[in-house]
């Protein structure tokens, strides 16, 4: 080979290479990402069935239900226009509690009950997600016009 | 007093920095050889100075003066002292003076090897040096400044958050920034390259000890991280792919990318503009990270601080470095010619193929980092890129750079081939796939094909970076620095390989609910819930449970999980038991009282964790075995190259 081929060679083979990992990530990319969506807009039917998303919101005072003894705990999510009802069975995050924010990863069953593979903790009990704190205040704003 | 003192210093050392710049710069440009002295003495004032600083600071700390915001915020008379002084860094202010006192360290350091460099060529050094710190130096006063009085003074403060009271991650910052921060340098040097338009490939031997150095400092903070998140965030995982994690992982990429072009370019003058570029880019990552760390722009488990007019002054502040040094490799780059040519097998063609696919990764890392802020910004909507998008899409650059790793330490330089390594390589390649099956299915009967794979990757490396050791050894011949260093941190990747595999493809991990005296099987050990008590701590108080762990009818550890409130803050925090071996860790972590006198608890078994931490710091042991190299000893002072243009300006004076 002559000097010319061989850098050709090596750059089609990194052009090759290139083109291919970046075609997988992609691939890869779209078929993991996840949205969000807040209880109003699961209320109007934006989720497509069977859909993996973050739902956000806050966690409705007095609406934490154990099974004494189990993992499992239900409670409801709002952002004070709708109500999505979460169920989740595994350990929850410390600063998880009533009346305050919080994301969970999962899907919609076909009763509407959202079933939950993760809730996410956050580290600071004053640090709220912006896209929730965002839900929530249009909530609010939405809630106080009626 | 001291406090506004501390404040007055930093104006005094940003002033320092402002003089340092300029002297530095323009001293060579107008051949004006005695400006650079001042260069030197504007580096002591600095540092006087800035230690004046961090001396008020701390001392705040210390001496409790809830008077201080930044003290009323993050400390508390209940803390205990070395917290006291870890909380230095524990938030947004705190972290920038950090930056700035460890950005002072590095220019002290550059300016005491100076007298290695042409003068011409440190004085430019230490002149872009001073530009990046007189940046930072302003953002902190102008947005963040941590000497800010809080009127009326508060009576106690709010405390530290507890998450940060803990010893690795009181040191974790430090070592971090100084990797981070290190970078500094080599772009500060790849800036006065390009101003200076050298042809020849020196600088790339002067360029290659601080890079490795800061890389080396990088692989340590990252690590700690990892190792912090592993037992303080409570929940056993080591690496998220979180945009904060993110944010340090994509410079310590691309820094392991310019490694390998520096070793070209010193070694046979190719690839000069690339490792510029290379050079410039590190930097401009790590810039990228404070951004996206600081300026909360990115939701992040990790994300202590969000203030918009902070995130557009450090914007700014990324235009103006990295545009300005684009420009400037846009006007000087095409200078840098290099026609050496190499085999298609050659060591070089190996280290390109090491860079472009470093280089893809720290694209797929980024791309999945920014991803969420473009989206946001487009109006596609709110989006989020997990664990399932980066661990698959990571995997594409990294299984090849793995596997031609291995043959590329032995491929030569120039005219290429592997022949005389043949049967060597053939025998490792062979041993490391037997063995690897035999640790997957044999040790942890794991069926996968993924930890097969993985663990013949890591087998590989180990295996074939001893082939040149011991080869030498064998014939009697000396083991310079650097081919022992680059061993040690090939084996240690190796070893980092080993443990993220077998941890990816064997952990087990059960959530359970526990009465006192019940137990749950999980990788063939019996985890016993025996009940627990309260606790009391200097500054929270907490419930502690009992975990007995069994093997048949051996007991092989008692671990002891806490839940902690503490006052200051209220805040609640799990702190897992955990019981560590070089094979595996066992880990208990509580939930919450589940009711009906049960607990719930997480519980987890996890082969070779410890490998990845140990691996990453082999890697930095061997990155640092190669800065003791001959190469890097101290030559003859340079008398002759005093730089073009002031040698010009001298001749007609």
């Amino acid at each position: 080979m002559t000097p010319r081929q061989r850098r050709m060679t090596l750059v089609a083979v990194i052009l090759v290479g290139v083109t291919v990992a970046g075609t997988l990530a992609l691939r890869a990319f779209r078929d993991n990402v996840m949205f969000y969506f807040d209880p109003t807009r699961v209320a109007a039917g934006e989720v497509q069935p069977g859909q993996r998303f973050r739902l956000g919101g806050m966690v409705e005072q007095g609406s934490l239900v154990r099974t004494p003894g189990t993992l499992e705990v239900n409670f409801i999510v709002t952002d004070f226009r709708h109500r999505v009802p979460v169920r989740y069975a595994s350990v929850l995050p410390d600063l998880f509690k009533e009346g305050a924010g919080m994301v969970a990863h999962g899907r919609l069953d076909s009763g509407g009950t959202f079933i939950a593979d993760e809730v996410l903790a956050k580290h600071d009990e004053n640090y709220m997600p912006p896209e929730v704190t965002r839900s929530l205040e249009a909530g609010k704003a939405a809630a106080g016009s009626y | 007093m001291l406090v506004e003192l501390g404040h007055f210093a930093l104006v005094l050392a940003m002033m320092m920095c402002a003089a340092q710049a300029c002297f530095g710069l323009a001293g060579p440009a107008l051949g004006k050889p005695h400006w650079q002295s001042v260069t030197f003495s504007a580096v002591a004032g600095q540092l006087l100075f800035v230690g004046l600083a961090a001396t008020a600071l701390i001392h705040a700390f210390i001496s409790n003066d809830f008077s201080v915001l930044y003290v009323a915020s993050n400390s508390n008379s209940a803390l205990p002292t070395f917290y006291r002084v870890a909380a230095f860094w524990g938030a947004h202010e705190g972290s920038l003076l950090l930056w700035i006192c460890v950005l002072c360290l590095w220019t002290v350091a550059v300016a005491l090897r100076a007298h290695r460099l042409p003068p011409a060529f440190a004085s430019r050094v230490l002149g872009v040096m001073g530009l990046v710190s007189f940046g930072f130096m302003l953002f902190t006063l102008a947005t963040s400044n941590p000497f800010q009085r809080l009127v009326p003074g508060a009576l106690d403060g709010r405390d530290l958050n507890p998450l940060l009271q803990d010893f690795a991650l009181a040191v974790h910052p430090p070592i971090l920034y100084a990797g981070y921060v290190g970078f500094t340098v080599g772009f500060a040097f790849a800036c006065a390259t390009l101003i200076e338009g050298r042809r020849g490939q020196e600088w790339a031997r002067w360029m290659r000890p601080w890079t490795i150095l800061s890389w080396a400092f990088l692989s340590c903070g990252i690590a700690l991280g990892s190792w912090w998140a592993y037992y303080e965030l409570g929940w056993g995982g080591y690496w998220f792919w979180d945009a904060v994690e993110n944010a340090s992982f994509m410079p310590w990429l691309l820094a392991t990318a310019l490694i390998h072009s520096l070793a070209v370019t010193d070694k046979r003058g190719l690839f000069k503009s690339w490792t510029l570029l290379l050079a410039i880019g590190t930097f401009s990552l790590s810039l990228l990270g404070t951004f996206l760390v600081r300026s909360g722009v990115l939701v992040s488990v990790h994300s202590f601080a969000a203030d918009p007019a902070r995130g557009v002054f450090i914007l700014a502040f990324l235009v103006i470095v990295i545009g300005g040094a684009l420009t400037l490799f846009a006007w000087r780059a095409p200078k840098l010619v290099s026609n050496a040519g190499f085999a298609l097998l050659s060591r070089e063609s190996m280290l390109l193929f090491n860079n472009i696919l470093l280089v893809v990764a720290t694209a797929v890392v980024f791309g999945g980092t920014l991803a969420p802020l473009i989206a946001e910004t487009l109006g596609l909507g709110t989006l989020s890129v997990g664990p399932p998008y980066f661990a698959p899409s990571f995997m594409i650059p990294v299984l090849p750079l793995l596997t031609l790793l291995g043959l590329g330490i032995h491929a030569r330089w120039r005219r290429g081939g592997l022949l005389h390594a043949r049967q060597s390589l053939l025998i490792a390649a062979g041993a490391a796939l037997l063995l690897a099956a035999a640790i997957g299915m044999g040790a942890y009967s794991s069926r996968s094909v993924l930890a097969w794979v993985g663990a013949s990757l890591g087998l590989w490396l180990i295996l074939s970076s001893l082939i040149d050791p011991i080869d030498r050894l064998r014939r009697k011949l000396s083991l310079p620095a650097a081919i022992m260093g680059m061993s040690i941190a090939h084996i240690g990747l190796g070893v980092f390989v080993l443990g993220v595999t077998l941890v990816e493809t064997t952990t087990v991990e059960r959530d359970v609910a526990l009465r006192a005296g019940q137990g749950a099987q999980l990788a063939g050990y019996t985890f016993t819930y025996q009940g627990g008590e309260s606790i009391a701590g200097p500054n929270y108080t907490g419930f502690r449970g009992h975990v007995l762990v069994t093997r048949g009818s051996k007991t092989v550890a008692r671990l002891t999980p806490e839940k902690r409130s503490y006052w200051a803050t209220g805040s609640v925090m799990t702190e897992a038991g955990i019981s560590a071996g070089w094979n595996r860790d066992l880990f208990a972590a509580l939930g919450e009282d589940v009711g009906a006198g049960a607990w719930s608890l997480r519980l987890q078994y996890r082969p070779l964790i410890r490998f990845i931490w140990f691996g990453a710091l082999i890697m930095a042991i061997g990155g640092i075995t190669t800065l003791f190299d001959r190469r890097y000893a101290p030559a003859v002072a340079p008398t002759t190259d005093t730089g073009t243009d002031v040698a010009a300006q001298r001749a007609t004076p």
